[in-house]
C-alpha cells in the first residue's frame, strides 16, 4: 500500500549539487548584466530552478507518493494566488 | 454477570481512571483524543462565557448615550478583549478541538489522531496563548483598545498593551495549527479498512476541508503578528506611515488569513448540520458528494475574497471590483449545502428533539448572515454599510447564528454519547426558545441600526439611535438567559441525567455503534466498512 | 522458566509521519511567504531605494554563505544516504558536517549584522531614520527576514544535534511492563517476529526496561524516517535562502 523507498544514489545528489553552484553563478552573473526589470524575473526564476532542484531531489519529492507533490503545489498556489491578488491593489493604485 | 459486563469492565470508559496516571494528572497529561476534546470543552466554554459576560457588559453601556457603566477607554478594552476571546478563544478552536478532536477517530474507525502527544500540545498552547492574551489585561499600559483586528498605524501607537495580547494570539496560531496538521494526517492514514474517501461521513469532511486551511492561512497571520511585536518592541518600521511603511499592506496580510478564518469557523459546523440531519431525517443525507465537494470549495475559494474588509480603506478600484465579483462567488457553494440540507428533510420521517431544533434553527439564521453578507459583496452599498451596525449584526448572524448554533447543535446531540447520560429535553427547548428570541431581536436590530448610520465600536451615539439600543439590549438579556439555562441544562444532565443508550437517536455513523461513553480505546476491534456513512438497513 | 511476551505496539506509520512533517513545512513556507508578499510590494514601490540600500550588502559573503547552506544540504542528503545503506558512522560523521556548515552560516551572519550596527543600521536607529523611506524599509525588511531565517537556522542546528545522538548508536526502546510475575522477558516486534529475549535476576512486580535493538533493517528503517524528516526542515532552511539571497544581494 505504501510506496517502497527507493534508493538514490549518492551520485545523483552530488550531481545536483553542482547545479545549485553553477546556477548561483548564474544568478551572480545575471545581476551584474543591468536586465533593468528583466533583472527581478531572472533572479526569481533561477531562484526557482535551485528549489526545485532541493524540493524534488534532496527534499525526495521525484521519489515520493504523488500526494507529497500535490500538497507542495497546493502551498505554492495559494502563495501565488495571494500575491497576484495583492498586486491588483498596489499596481492599480 | 452479563456477557456486556464482562465486556465493560474489561474496557472501561475513558472517563474511567486508568494507565499511568490517575486523578487530575490523568487528565492534564492524557493523550487520549477524548479525554483532550474534554479539557478543551471546559477551558473553550469557560472563555465563552468569559466573553459572553463582556458582550453584556457592553450592552448594558449601550442601553443610553453618554457613560453609563464605563468610561469610554475601558469600553474600548472590552470590545477588543471581546472580539479577541470570541474569535481566537472560542469559535476558531471551537467545534475542531471540542467535536473534532472527541469524534473524527471514532467516525473513521480509528483508535485515536495520528499524533495524540501534538494533540495535547496543541491545548496547552492554547492555554498558554490565553494565559497570554489574559495577561495582557492587566500589565503595561492596560488591556488594548484597538479593536481585535490590531490596525496599524493605531496598534503600534497606542500605549495599551498589545504587544502581549498580540503574542497570545501568535501562541494561540500554534494550537490551531497543531491541529489541522493531525486532522489532515489522521483523514489520510487511519481511516478503517474499507473506508474510501466517499464513505467517510460529512463531519470529517468538513474537518479534512478545515485544516487545510488552518495549514496554509494561519502562518500568515503569525508573520503578520510578529512584524507588528517587532515594529513596538524594536521600531522595525514596516507598516508605519511615518517610516515609510503602507497601513493598507497590513490590512491585506490580517485578512488573507482573518478571511480563511471565518471558514475555519463554519466548514465544521455544517459538518455537524450534515450529520444531525440524515439521523432525524431517518434518511440518507441528500447530494453527498455535492455537499463534501462545496466544503472544498468554499474553502479554496475562500482564500480569494478577503478585500471585501478593505473596500473603503484605499485600495484601488481595480482590486476592489476583482475582490467584490470573488465575493459574490463564494455564496454558491454554501448555498448548494443549504439546499441539499433541505432536501433531505423531504419525504423523511423528521424528529426535532434539540439537537434538531438548534440545527434547523441554524439554517435559518445563518442565511440571514449569508444573505446580508451578499449585501456587503456589492460595492455601492458596501461604502455606506462599512463599519456599521450592519456589519456587527452580519458577522453576529453567521458566526454565532450559524458556527456557534452549529457548535450547541453538536453538543446536545453528542452529548449522550460523550457522557453516557442524556439531558432533559424541556429546559433544553426554553433555552432554545429565549435564545432564538434573543438573539434575533439583539442583532436583527443592529442590521436597522447600521442600515440607519450607526457606526460600530462606538461608545456613544446620537439620539436616534436610541430606542433601537435599548431594544437590542434587552435582546442580550434574552440570549444571555438562554444560554445560561442552556449551560445549566446540560450540566444537570451530565450530573443526574438518565444512563443514555449507545444509540439513542438512530444515528448511523460509526460513533452510535459504540458504547456511551466510549470505551479507551473506541472500538473492541476496528470494524471493516461495506456501507456507505448514512445508509439505513432495510432503507 | 516463565516469560512474560511484549509485543512492540508502537504504532510506526513512516507515511503518516511524513505527511505530518511536510504539513508542518507548508507553514513555514506560509510564514516566510508572508514575508516575502511585503518584500515584493515595497521592492515595486521603492525600486530605487532598494538597489541603492542593496549596495551596501557585501555579495561576496552572501555569495559565500549561499554555497555554504547548499553544501549542507548535500550532506544532510549524503547523511541520510549513508544510513539506509548501513553505514551508521559515514551517516554521523555527515551529519556533524552539516552542523558544521550551519555553525559556519551563523557565523558570518553574525559578521554581517555587528557590522551593519556598527553604521548605526539598525531598527528603530537615528541613522535610519534619516535615509530615505524606502531604504528604512529595505533594511527592516532585510533585518526582518535574514533575522527570521537565522532563528530557523539555529533551531535547525538543535534538531540535527538530537538526530545525531540519536542515530549515533543503536536504537533503545523503553518499555514499561507492570505485572511481570516471571522470570523472563521476550519482545515481539508488531509484525510478530520475535526480536529478543533475556532473562531477570529476580521476578520483579513492575519494571521499567530501556532494550537496545539488534542491528536489522527495521530499527534501521525509524532511525532513517526520522534522519529524513529532521532533513526536510534542513533543506527547507536551505529554499528560503536560495530566495532570499538573490533579492537582498543582487540587486544593487
Amino acid at each position: 500500500m505504501d510506496k517502497p523507498k527507493t534508493l538514490v544514489p549518492y551520485g545523483t545528489y552530488v550531481l545536483v549539487w553542482f547545479g545549485l553552484l553553477a546556477l548561483t553563478g548564474v544568478t551572480i552573473t545575471a545581476a551584474n548584466l543591468h536586465l533593468g526589470q528583466l533583472s527581478v524575473l531572472a533572479a526569481i526564476l533561477i531562484a526557482a530552478i535551485k528549489g526545485t532542484l532541493v524540493l524534488m531531489i534532496f527534499m525526495n519529492l521525484k521519489y515520493e507518493d504523488r500526494l507529497f507533490r500535490i500538497m507542495m503545489l497546493l502551498a505554492v498556489a495559494t502563495l501565488a494566488v495571494i500575491m497576484v491578488l495583492t498586486f491588483t491593489d498596489i499596481s492599480f493604485r | 454477570m452479563s456477557s456486556s459486563e464482562t465486556a465493560r469492565l474489561a474496557h472501561p470508559s475513558y472517563l474511567e481512571d486508568h494507565g499511568r496516571h490517575r486523578g487530575i494528572l490523568g487528565w492534564l497529561l492524557s493523550v487520549d483524543h477524548k479525554r483532550i476534546g474534554i479539557l478543551y470543552l471546559v477551558s473553550v466554554i469557560s472563555f465563552f462565557f468569559v466573553g459572553v459576560t463582556l458582550g453584556v457588559l457592553m450592552r448594558l453601556e449601550l442601553i443610553q448615550a453618554g457613560p453609563t457603566i464605563v468610561q469610554p477607554q475601558m469600553y474600548n478594552a472590552m470590545f477588543t478583549l471581546h472580539g479577541v476571546i470570541m474569535i481566537f478563544l472560542f469559535i476558531i478552536p471551537g467545534i475542531p478541538a471540542i467535536l473534532g478532536n472527541f469524534f473524527l477517530p471514532i467516525q473513521i474507525g480509528a483508535r485515536d489522531v495520528a499524533f495524540p502527544r501534538l494533540n495535547l500540545l496543541s491545548w496547552y498552547c492554547y492555554i498558554a496563548g490565553a494565559a497570554i492574551a489574559v495577561a495582557s489585561l492587566f500589565t503595561g499600559g492596560g488591556p488594548p483598545d484597538t479593536g481585535w483586528t490590531f490596525y496599524v498605524p493605531f496598534s503600534i501607537r497606542t500605549g495599551t498593551n498589545v504587544t502581549l495580547a498580540v503574542f497570545g494570539a501568535f501562541i494561540l496560531g500554534f494550537s490551531s495549527i497543531l491541529t489541522g496538521l493531525n486532522f489532515i494526517t489522521t483523514i489520510h492514514r487511519l481511516r478503517a479498512p474499507g473506508m474510501s474517501w466517499f464513505k467517510m461521513p460529512l463531519f470529517p469532511w468538513s474537518l479534512y476541508a478545515t485544516a487545510w486551511i488552518q495549514i496554509l492561512a494561519t502562518p500568515v497571520l503569525a508573520i503578520t503578528l510578529v512584524l507588528v511585536m517587532l515594529e513596538r518592541l524594536f521600531g522595525l518600521g514596516l507598516f508605519d506611515p511615518a517610516k515609510g511603511g503602507d497601513p493598507i499592506l497590513y490590512q491585506h496580510l490580517f485578512w488573507i488569513y482573518s478571511h480563511p478564518a471565518v471558514y475555519i469557523m463554519i466548514l465544521p459546523a455544517m459538518g455537524v448540520i450534515s450529520e444531525i440531519f440524515p439521523t432525524f431525517a431517518k434518511q440518507r443525507i441528500y447530494g453527498y458528494k455535492a455537499i463534501a465537494f462545496s466544503s472544498l470549495a468554499i474553502a479554496f475559494v475562500g482564500y480569494l475574497v478577503w478585500g471585501h474588509h478593505m473596500f473603503t480603506s484605499g485600495m484601488s478600484d481595480t482590486s476592489r471590483l476583482v475582490f467584490s465579483l470573488l465575493t459574490f462567488l463564494v455564496a454558491i457553494p454554501s448555498g448548494v449545502k443549504v439546499f441539499n440540507w433541505v432536501s433531505t428533510l423531504y419525504k423523511g420521517a423528521v424528529e426535532v428533539p434539540p439537537p434538531m431544533l438548534f440545527a434547523l434553527s441554524f439554517i435559518f439564521l445563518f442565511a440571514i448572515g449569508g444573505l446580508t453578507g451578499i449585501i456587503q459583496s456589492a460595492l455601492a452599498t458596501n461604502i455606506h454599510i462599512h463599519d456599521t451596525y450592519w456589519i456587527v449584526g452580519h458577522f453576529h448572524y453567521v458566526m454565532f447564528g450559524g458556527a456557534a448554533w452549529g457548535l450547541f447543535a453538536g453538543l446536545l446531540y453528542w452529548f449522550p454519547k460523550m457522557f453516557g447520560r442524556m439531558y432533559n429535553f424541556r429546559p433544553a427547548f426554553v433555552a432554545w426558545v429565549l435564545m432564538f428570541v434573543g438573539f434575533n431581536t439583539l442583532y436583527f436590530t443592529m442590521l436597522v441600526l447600521g442600515w440607519m448610520g450607526m457606526p460600530r465600536r462606538y461608545y456613544d451615539f446620537l439620539p436616534q439611535f436610541g430606542t433601537g439600543h435599548v431594544i437590542a439590549t434587552i435582546g442580550s438579556w434574552f440570549l444571555a438567559s438562554g444560554l445560561v439555562t442552556l449551560a445549566v441544562t446540560l450540566i444537570q444532565g451530565w450530573r443526574r441525567g438518565a444512563p443514555a443508550p449507545a444509540d439513542p437517536w438512530g444515528g448511523t455513523t460509526l460513533e452510535w455503534q459504540i458504547d456511551s461513553p466510549p470505551p479507551t480505546e473506541n472500538f473492541h476491534e476496528i470494524p471493516t466498512i461495506t456501507r456507505g456513512p448514512y445508509d439505513r438497513p432495510g432503507a | 522458566m516463565s516469560t512474560t511476551a511484549l509485543t512492540d505496539t508502537h504504532h510506526h506509520d513512516p507515511m503518516g509521519a511524513k505527511i505530518g512533517m511536510w504539513l508542518f513545512l507548508l507553514t513555514e513556507f506560509l510564514l516566510f511567504g508572508g514575508l516575502f508578499l511585503v518584500y515584493a510590494q515595497y521592492r515595486t514601490q521603492y525600486a530605487a531605494d532598494f538597489h541603492y540600500a542593496a549596495m551596501s550588502l557585501d555579495v561576496l559573503i552572501g555569495a559565500f554563505n549561499t554555497l555554504v547552506l547548499l553544501t549542507s544540504s548535500l550532506t544532510m542528503a549524503l547523511a541520510i544516504a549513508a544510513l539506509e545503506r548501513g553505514s551508521r558512522r559515514v551517516s554521523a560523521v555527515l551529519l556533524v558536517v552539516t552542523v558544521g556548515f550551519g555553525v559556519f552560516f551563523l557565523v558570518n551572519k553574525y559578521f554581517e549584522w555587528s557590522a551593519k550596527f556598527h553604521h548605526g543600521l539598525y531598527p528603530g536607529s537615528e541613522e535610519l531614520a534619516g535615509r530615505t523611506s524606502g531604504e528604512a524599509v529595505f533594511y527592516g525588511l532585510y533585518f526582518a527576514m535574514t533575522g527570521l531565517h537565522a532563528v530557523h537556522v539555529i533551531v535547525g542546528i538543535a534538531i540535527l544535534a538530537a538526530v545525531l545522538g540519536i542515530v549515533a548508536r543503536r536504537p533503545r526502546i523503553k518499555v514499561r511492563v507492570d505485572d511481570i510475575r516471571a522470570s523472563g522477558v521476550s519482545l515481539t516486534g508488531s509484525d510478530g517476529q520475535a526480536l529478543w529475549q533475556r532473562e531477570l535476576a529476580e521476578a520483579p512486580e513492575a519494571v521499567e526496561l530501556a532494550l537496545v535493538y539488534p542491528e536489522n533493517a527495521e530499527v534501521r528503517h525509524r532511525q532513517v524516517i526520522l534522519m529524513e524528516n529532521c532533513g526536510l526542515y534542513w533543506h527547507l532552511v536551505d529554499v528560503i535562502w536560495i530566495f532570499l539571497f538573490p533579492l537582498f544581494y543582487l540587486i544593487s
